[in-house]
């Protein structure tokens, strides 16, 4: 069994995330989006590599299609998808999403088809009726799509409803991040997943080797830099998206204005975002448990210094702030305010974290002003306003990325949503910190990793109850001889160390009419109808002991002595054998299944031959130990005739 | 070892706290059997008792499972329809001279004339003053104490209203156990116990602190002269239920409490201990209540706590995700409140009429579960309730609906809103709690929780519920208590007020209904289930209009059994009161209970399912074994529980666990056998035969002489080998080995 990965978007790049998931035969498409910097065919994902029979169509051959949030790079080629190209299987995402989506996508079309005069590509009743068949879920819910499929949203924290998602098929389990944040945001909480058995993560890359520090930092430039602005009678764009970024900053300034008490209007651009703070209203259980503890009280999306921005303004005297929509400066309204207000020196306009190329943003955040910028072929704007750049993003960092990796310790990473130089440092890092094989794939590949599998059995109440009984085993750290080596050790490591490793051992049994069944030992005579045979060893030799005086006499054995003799031979023996477990007693000493004892038989069976030593005299250990210790039998024995006991 | 293992098996089967006393006698064994304990849990019989059937809707039902060695709990109720066994504040002091004179004389030193006086009359007529007049305490499911707390491992709560009693058993400082609830229902049931503790503050002031332990009312004699109507109420049949009462929690407890609970979304999967992987689906009866999917590596089963099939607010009932469940039980006692309307239960029951086809079955089922008769019929009773209401109004009387179910409350609202507008009459609405405007806000924000059609509001960019408006238009007024400063500069009548509670025993409502009793323009709109004799005792002159409604608060027994046939359960737990009025033809087995009755559920399977790792079993190797063909290999993992599941996965290896695992032969040695196989391997032999002196078992000597001397001793069951030879010895064992099965 295999996991295919099919990267259909996002590859080594930014933009259009969509990754085709194969497991255990259940196909999932991960987001659905498009790409903003192409107008061509390349916007859209290839759809058409999706892997399916000339008959089958996309309903068939796919299982369902999750996204993970509603930026348009993850959503922007749904309604294309589901409307024009018929895909009529289930849809899922976060309530949030659901909710937010359409407003992005008619804002979207919008653009397209009324300022830039394109041929729509899918129209208002499109998205419409592709967002009624979207099924939303709840994070940590457990949505069983079919009989097989199972899948789960987590916490996100990039964008409001963002989810991580899992999905499980069988025994096999994959999560597919979208875009996370790992630190918690003014008004999100960070990302939070449960630890998963996976086989493969998918996960962005977007800042797969920055590393940042506080954001708090990061806010106080943007506030200094927008304080001084107005202070100086400067207009403020900040082009943003109309959800997310736009109520963060909202929150950010609302609190400076009512701290410093300013009273320059802030203006929110059309009905779309004000609009917008209905839905974080509704979906307040959804921001970070900071801005929920504050709701009881007062709703923190109530901003009190927000109005409504007319057109008319755009040309009026005094500072203000204004946000806009798109926030790449793509076009639409923020490219209107910004053709008026870049060439005046004293105004500001902020650029988000991230601008894809080909957007007017882009050609900003290399741009050194004044200059020039071409925002079509025919026109030219010279740009002498300030320009600041925010680098406080919703994405995680590097540092995100890898505790995530190492929470979650998959068999293997896949890299997407970021840049290939980048991805390439991050994967080498992921492969020689964790040991995680990773992949980059670029667009239209296919990564294929194998999956977990279980095999199936029954298990007696036998077996289970072996394998939660205690095995206590006692160690004895130091072995004999390695007095030697300096007292810090044998301070450091106690004499006896008692471990409790429960292991599971049992029989498995597999007949041609039954289940397999894992079964104890001791069961398994009974199931097959055979005598057991024990199959034993036994060796009665003679022991070597110093009977000297100390005139170099010989003495004879005392009886006495005998139990003396086996107290010997333990203390030597429990220095050899110091992980076994060694039991002593009056009569015999034992390790595992060897037993020895003193030989009391005038002519034992087992015995061979005492060699030049007068035999009347000599004293013999008897051994027996049974086949399953053969060698450990021999190396017991092997001790012993090297031993010499004095006695006395 | 095995004989403790029997005798524990059966000790088992007695209350946990009777066997450790046995095993303490046999101090010998006392360890090991505390040992096994926990082992055998896995092993032990699902056992099932059910504490109390409750009543109705606000009342649920309360359970204790055993399953898998874990005590778990369903619901934690309080029964507050007993509240009606206390009187009420006097708000009026005029109104109810003889009482208070009655409670003043008891106050000051005249005790005892006043006992005595008490104890000349017989049993006093059922009118006013034969309500208690003292603080009320609240009642607690009884069997519940009877149960010793600590051992209790799980709590599940399936809806607001059985999470009242909560606080009672976190507070014990015994109670260790986890309680699972949905967020929604942890949300809400906060609100109520902090409505119930501001409600009871008021009652607090007027009766100052108590200091006995065991206030006089409880005291035999004193219930030996209540009218047997309450003397029942307070202590049950046999006077078993006087020790259900409690005083009741305090604020500070009820946030302890909200402390041990955790949330959960619907669907979503907990996991307690690793054994019991747990869900909450909705159950459509009101917002966020839910029904419990339990697995464990031995059983699923489902808790299907009181379901609606229609939900006007609330998520609709998800049936669908208890299917594969073992054993279900069933705890929806609504439908016993319409035993006797037998009328509408006409026998129409899918799947007897078509048998065809497994698939035809289903869909007719599905589309009877879904019929929307309910539906109407709900909606029905609104437009009635909604139609008098507005006919008070109009007479000039105010509206009192002391109602607590929140779908309904929602919904009735919304109706009278509208129609108040519709027939443009401009009457203000007052909702009156401590927790209205908390309340209100959060309704607004959980659209997670709500059916479709408030979810559709959310998607249009709309408000969930239309409050908001109503409260900027002035046409709905939030107070936290009657004696609000605000609430008396607006109030104005008549008017329609929505406030706790609905026993009529504590809270705004009391005064209300006290200020509009007796005007018969007014009207009470109440639910169906209270005892009107004892309800409007304190209440004189009772001229006002009543409204008593019942609500659906469950599925119909038509409706059950058609989902119990969809679920296809091996067993069901099954309410013995419901037994008389369900029908025979059923696909598993009925297992029918009763309150206080402890059973165990049969087995269901002799063994567990273990998952085995793909690549613990390919490292195996395997032997056939015997005449049966059986496939045989040995293994060695570590086994984990999670998430209900076994699974083997290949374990890493320890240094100290380096021996040579034990090994099994099976077989018999035959003599001839082993001569040849020795003779092949170069080993010559020569053989005595001897006859062990108890003559049972026939010895052969096999004294090997080349290449050195070694001695086989061979019996039916044992071989020795002695040799001091070591790769002799070895070259025998494997000559041994090969004519034996080795495992």
């Amino acid at each position: 069994m295999a996991i295919e990965c099919l990267i259909l978007g996002a590859g080594q790049e930014v933009g259009k995330s969509c990754v085709v998931v194969t497991i255990n035969g259940k196909r999932i498409m991960f987001d659905c989006g498009m790409h903003m910097g192409y107008l061509d065919h390349r916007r859209y994902p290839d759809f058409s590599l999706i892997p399916r029979d000339a008959s089958e169509d996309f309903t068939s051959s796919l299982t369902c299609i999750i996204v993970t949030h509603f930026h348009l790079d993850h959503i922007g080629a749904l309604p294309y998808f589901t409307e024009v190209c018929g895909y009529k299987g289930p849809i899922y995402m976060t309530y949030p999403t659901k909710a937010l989506a359409p407003l992005m996508l008619e804002d979207y079309r919008k653009v397209m088809v009324d300022r830039r005069g394109e041929e729509e590509q899918f129209s208002s009743e499109h998205i419409a009726e592709c967002m009624q068949k979207v099924t939303a879920v709840d994070l940590k819910q457990t949505v069983q799509v079919d009989k097989e499929l199972q899948i789960r949203a987590y916490y996100a924290g990039h964008v409001l409803g963002a989810a991580m998602f899992y999905a499980k098929v069988g025994d096999a389990a994959v999560v597919y991040t979208g875009d996370y944040n790992m630190t918690p945001d003014r008004h999100l909480g960070a990302a939070q997943i449960d630890r998963l058995q996976l086989d493969l993560v998918i996960t962005e890359s977007t800042y797969a080797t920055t590393f940042r520090d506080s954001k708090y930092v990061r806010e106080r430039e943007f506030l200094k830099a927008v304080h001084n602005c107005v202070a100086g009678g400067g207009k403020v764009l900040i082009p943003s998206f109309a959800l997310g970024r736009a109520q963060e900053l909202c929150m950010l300034l609302d609190d400076y204005w009512e701290r410093m008490n300013l009273k320059i209007p802030i203006y929110f651009s059309a009905g779309l975002t004000i609009q917008a703070n209905i839905y974080y209203k509704t979906l307040i259980n959804w921001t970070s448990q900071k801005v929920k503890d504050s709701y009881a009280t007062r709703n923190p999306f109530d901003f009190k210094n927000v109005c409504k921005f007319e057109r008319a303004f755009i040309n009026a005297p005094g500072p203000c702030v204004l946000f806009a929509t798109p926030g790449m400066i793509s076009g639409g309204f923020s490219l209107e305010v910004f053709r008026q207000w870049a060439p005046h020196e004293g105004n500001l306009v902020t650029l988000p974290g991230y601008c894809v190329a080909g957007t007017v943003g882009h050609r900003l955040m290399s741009a050194k002003t004044p200059t020039q910028v071409n925002i079509d072929q025919n026109t030219q704007i010279d740009v002498r306003c300030q320009i600041h750049q925010l680098s406080f993003s919703p994405h995680t960092d590097a540092k995100g990325i890898m505790d995530l990796i190492k929470f979650l310790s998959p068999k293997h990473v896949i890299l997407v949503h970021g840049e290939k130089p980048k991805m390439e440092s991050l994967k080498g890092k992921i492969e020689s910190d964790f040991g995680i094989q990773c992949y980059f794939p670029a667009n239209n590949e296919t990564v294929s990793i194998p999956s977990t599998h279980y095999v199936k059995a029954d298990a007696s109440s036998t077996f289970l109850r072996s394998t939660l009984s205690p095995n206590f085993k006692f160690l004895r750290a130091s072995s004999g001889g390695n007095f030697s080596s300096d007292d810090m050790d044998m301070i450091a490591k106690p004499v006896l160390q008692v471990c409790d490793d429960r292991i599971a051992e049992g029989i498995l049994t597999t007949g041609r009419y039954q289940n397999p069944k894992i079964i104890h030992l001791k069961e398994l005579v009974l199931m097959s109808g055979e005598e057991s045979h024990k199959l034993q060893f036994a060796l009665c030799f003679p022991a070597r002991i110093t009977k000297m005086d100390e005139n170099g006499k010989l003495i004879p054995l005392a009886q006495e002595f005998v139990p003396s003799l086996l107290h010997q031979l333990f203390s030597k023996l429990s220095n050899e054998f110091s992980e076994a477990t060694i039991q002593e007693s009056d009569q015999n000493i034992q390790i595992e299944s060897f037993v020895v004892s003193i030989c009391s038989k005038e002519k034992c069976p087992h015995r061979v031959s005492a060699g030049p030593h007068d035999i009347s005299e000599a004293v013999y250990f008897c051994c027996m130990w049974s086949a399953a210790d053969e060698k450990l039998g021999w190396k017991v024995i092997s001790i012993m005739k090297k031993l010499e006991l004095s006695n006395g | 070892m095995a004989n403790s293992f029997c005798s524990l098996t059966s000790l088992l089967l007695y209350p946990s706290t009777f066997w450790l006393e046995v095993s303490l006698t046999d101090l010998q064994h006392y360890r090991s059997i505390l040992l096994k304990v926990e082992d055998f849990s896995l092993f032990t019989l699902m056992k099932f008792t059910c504490l109390s059937e409750g009543k109705g809707y606000h009342f649920p039902p309360c359970h204790i499972l055993n399953l898998c060695g874990f005590q778990l709990l369903f619901d934690c109720p309080l029964d507050l329809s007993a509240l009606s066994v206390f009187s009420p504040l006097p708000i009026n002091l005029s109104s109810v001279p003889d009482q208070c004179t009655s409670v003043c004389t008891c106050e000051t030193s005249l005790d005892s004339e006043c006992g005595r006086k008490k104890k000349q009359k017989v049993e006093k007529l059922l009118d006013a003053s034969s309500l208690i007049h003292a603080e009320p305490w609240y009642k607690t499911v009884k069997s519940l104490r009877l149960w010793n707390i600590s051992f209790i491992d799980v709590v599940f709560i399936s809806s607001p209203m059985g999470m009242l009693g909560l606080p009672f058993l976190t507070r014990n400082k015994d109670f260790s156990a986890k309680v699972y609830a949905t967020e929604a229902t942890a949300r809400l049931g906060k609100l109520m116990m902090e409505e119930l503790v501001e409600m009871h503050k008021e009652i607090l002031q007027f009766y100052g602190p108590q200091e006995s332990s065991c206030p006089e009312w409880m005291r035999w004699n004193e219930i030996e002269l209540l009218p047997s109507a309450l003397k029942e109420i307070l202590s049950g049949r046999d006077g078993e239920d006087l020790g259900g009462w409690m005083p009741l929690y305090s604020a500070a407890d009820v946030s302890e409490c909200m402390r041990k609970v955790q949330s959960l979304k619907y669907a979503e999967e907990a996991c307690y201990n690793g054994t019991l992987s747990i869900k909450a689906f909705s159950s459509g009866l009101d917002i966020g209540t839910c029904n419990w999917s339990i697995i464990s590596p031995k059983q699923n089963i489902t808790y299907l706590s009181s379901s609606t099939f229609a939900s006007a607010t609330a998520t609709k009932f998800d049936y669908n995700a208890l299917h594969g469940s073992d054993v279900i039980i069933f705890s929806d006692f609504s439908a016993s409140n319409v035993i006797d309307k037998k009328d509408d239960y006409n026998g129409f029951s899918p799947g007897v009429s078509k048998l065809s086809g497994e698939d035809d079955d289903r869909e007719s089922i599905t589309e009877f579960l879904l019929n929307t008769d309910e539906l109407a019929e709900e909606s029905d009773k609104l437009a009635f309730l909604c139609s008098c209401t507005l006919d008070s109004v109009k007479a000039g009387g105010s509206v009192l609906i002391p109602i607590a179910r929140l779908g309904t409350v929602l919904q009735l609202l919304e109706h009278i809103t509208f129609s108040l507008q519709s027939s443009n009459l401009k009457v203000p609405i007052f909702i009156i709690s401590s927790v209205a405007e908390e309340l209100l806000a959060l309704l607004n924000v959980i659209p997670e929780w709500l059916c479709k059609q408030r979810q559709d509001k959310l998607y249009s960019g709309q408000p969930l519920f239309d409050f908001m408006d109503l409260l900027n238009e002035k046409r709905l007024f939030l107070f936290p208590a009657i004696h609000s400063p605000k609430l008396l500069s607006i109030w104005q009548e008549p008017c329609i007020v929505f406030c706790p509670h609905w026993s009529l025993r504590i809270g705004p409502a009391v005064h209300l209904l006290q200020r509009w009793c007796a005007d018969e323009n007014s009207l009470l709109v109440m639910e169906e289930g209270l005892d009107a004799n004892i309800t409007f005792l304190p209440f004189k002159l009772m001229a006002i209009k009543v409204l008593q409604c019942s609500f659906l608060s469950g599925m119909k027994l038509q409706k059950a059994e058609s989902l119990m046939k969809l679920l296809k359960p091996k067993y069901v737990l099954f309410p013995e009161k419901l037994k008389q009025i369900e029908s025979c033809l059923r696909s598993f087995s009925c297992i029918y209970y009763s309150e206080n009755e402890t059973f165990g559920i049969p087995k269901l399977k002799d063994c567990s399912e273990v998952d085995i790792a793909i690549d613990l079993a390919c490292q195996l190797s395997h032997t056939k074994l015997g005449k049966e063909n059986v496939s045989v290999a040995r293994m060695k993992g570590e086994l984990f529980v999670e998430q209900g599941k076994n699974r083997l996965l290949n374990g890493n290896e320890h240094s100290g666990s380096s021996q040579t695992r034990p090994f099994l032969c099976l077989g018999g040695v035959n003599l001839q056998n082993l001569l040849t196989t020795l003779q092949k391997k170069g080993i010559t032999t020569r053989v005595e035969d001897v006859t062990t002196t108890d003559g049972s078992d026939k010895t052969y000597l096999v004294h090997v002489l080349e290449p050195k001397h070694a001695l086989i001793e061979v019996s039916a069951a044992r071989t020795k080998v002695s040799t001091g030879d070591e790769s002799l010895s070895s070259n025998i064992s494997e000559a041994i080995c090969t004519i034996l099965n080795v495992i």
